[in-house]
């Protein structure tokens, strides 16, 4: 890892005042992809902002309306919160499948959302459950905010604060995970809002990030059941194609997971 | 360079590291904890897994930074003096080891499995929240064993206690 100067910041602003004065700086919350990153030496921040610590980042809170997950709240803190389990159960067991238990300890969705990984799990539900996202300057929604591999519509030193969740009628997830890293190979979040609106987002699939699919979207409005998925074609042009799986096999991934996402949600 | 404090099985202890430094770095080189293990480095295997204000966590993946302030237990401060701790006994009894590289952070991991699911533990359980550890001897069968036999040895400890 190369040098680096630690910061650990006790609020948002002081953690937004100190990016402002680094000159490469870089937040950290987990820590889970970016020190990993560090230590392969691809990323070398002049100086590391930590949110871990700053206290109204933490914390799972429900209103009848809409699940409220703070930035720096770990997975594992979303996994058994009983808000959470109890307004949106999918959200808690996605977050469950996060990763591994200790990896669960330290990441955060907030870090996770920021990061864009094409393979991680929250930005699934965060695009099919139309969330919106909070930072230190505004409110960005779902739609807006993925734009691609690892890219966001954050500004430059905007620190994502909470993701609102709207609660939904119906909503279930489920992944195929690469054995080894536990990253989605595929991952599918359905979710049926209250209006009777159906979104469906898959992640891990697309050679652009997460992404909508309309065909199970489709589907799904005119009967929302596995069975109404089972002659659903999913068009495999710009899906991924590597080691792991084809882009044909992903696009069949990406129904059976519909499948057993719908049967999760009931 | 930055002077970081923290306590570590039960001492307080304050460290000068560059802010570079990895927590696992600072347990082994500045503390001579050397029972933590660097495995695989990339935050997969578990050999480095120690306690964090009591979550088992990765840290060849934690800044030392990060740890400031928190109470740290590593593999060496789970023993009572000469008394094993009911899992590093139950590891011993079912032969839950091979080659030993990975058992530190076995251990660790598998007191937070037992401290987060207490009596609730069964086989398929173990399986999957050890997910995040790997025995390159492929010896899972007695490691399972020894934290379902330890999970029972942990509830009449505690019951005791």
């Amino acid at each position: 890892m190369y040098e680096t100067i630690y910061h650990r910041a006790s609020s948002v602003d002081e953690a937004a005042a100190l990016f402002a004065k680094g000159e490469e700086p870089k937040y950290l919350a987990g820590g889970h992809t970016l020190i990993p990153v560090m230590k392969q030496r691809l990323a070398s921040p002049s100086d590391v902002i930590d949110l871990g610590k700053i206290k109204e980042l933490i914390g799972v809170e429900a209103t009848a309306d809409a699940l409220t997950i703070k930035a720096a709240t770990p997975h594992s803190d979303v996994a058994q919160s009983s808000a959470a389990q109890k307004a949106i159960p999918a959200i808690a067991f996605l977050a469950s499948l996060i990763g591994d238990p200790a990896v669960r300890h330290r990441g955060t969705i907030g870090g996770s959302l920021a990061n864009n990984d094409p393979a991680a799990d929250y930005p699934a539900a965060v695009l099919a459950l139309g969330a919106t996202i909070k930072t230190n300057k505004r409110t960005i929604a779902a739609d807006d905010f993925f734009q691609g591999l690892f890219a966001t519509a954050l500004e430059d030193g905007e620190i994502i604060t909470a993701v609102s969740f709207p609660i939904p009628a119906k909503a279930g997830y489920a992944k195929f995970p690469h054995p080894a890293s536990r990253f989605a190979l595929t991952g599918v979040f359905v979710a049926k809002t209250k209006s009777g609106d159906v979104r469906v987002a898959a992640t891990g699939a697309s050679q652009s990030g997460v992404m909508r699919v309309g065909p199970i979207e489709t589907a799904l409005k005119a009967n929302w059941s596995a069975s109404a998925l089972d002659n659903v074609q999913i068009p495999s042009a710009g899906l991924l194609s590597d080691i792991h799986g084809s882009a044909d096999y992903r696009a069949n991934l990406i129904k059976v997971m519909a499948q057993r996402a719908v049967t999760a949600a009931g | 360079m930055s002077t970081v404090k923290l306590t570590v099985n039960g001492k307080a202890v304050s460290v000068d590291v560059e802010d570079r430094t990895l927590l696992v770095h600072l347990l082994r080189e500045n503390l001579n904890l050397t029972g933590t293990h660097v495995g695989c480095d990339t935050s997969q295997c578990g050999a480095c897994i120690v306690h964090i204000d009591g979550r088992a966590v990765k840290s060849c993946t934690v800044l030392a930074g990060q740890a400031a302030g928190s109470n740290v237990t590593t593999i060496e401060g789970i023993a009572k003096g000469d008394e094993l701790h009911p899992m590093q006994a139950a590891f011993r009894d079912n032969h839950g080891l091979q080659c030993g590289y990975c058992t530190p952070g076995m251990i660790m991991s598998a007191i937070d499995i037992v401290n987060r699911f207490g009596g609730q533990l069964d086989e398929a359980t173990v399986r999957h929240e050890l997910e995040g550890n790997i025995c390159r001897c492929t010896g899972y069968h007695n490691i399972v064993k020894a934290v379902l036999d330890a999970a029972g040895r942990m509830k009449v400890a505690q019951a005791a206690e």
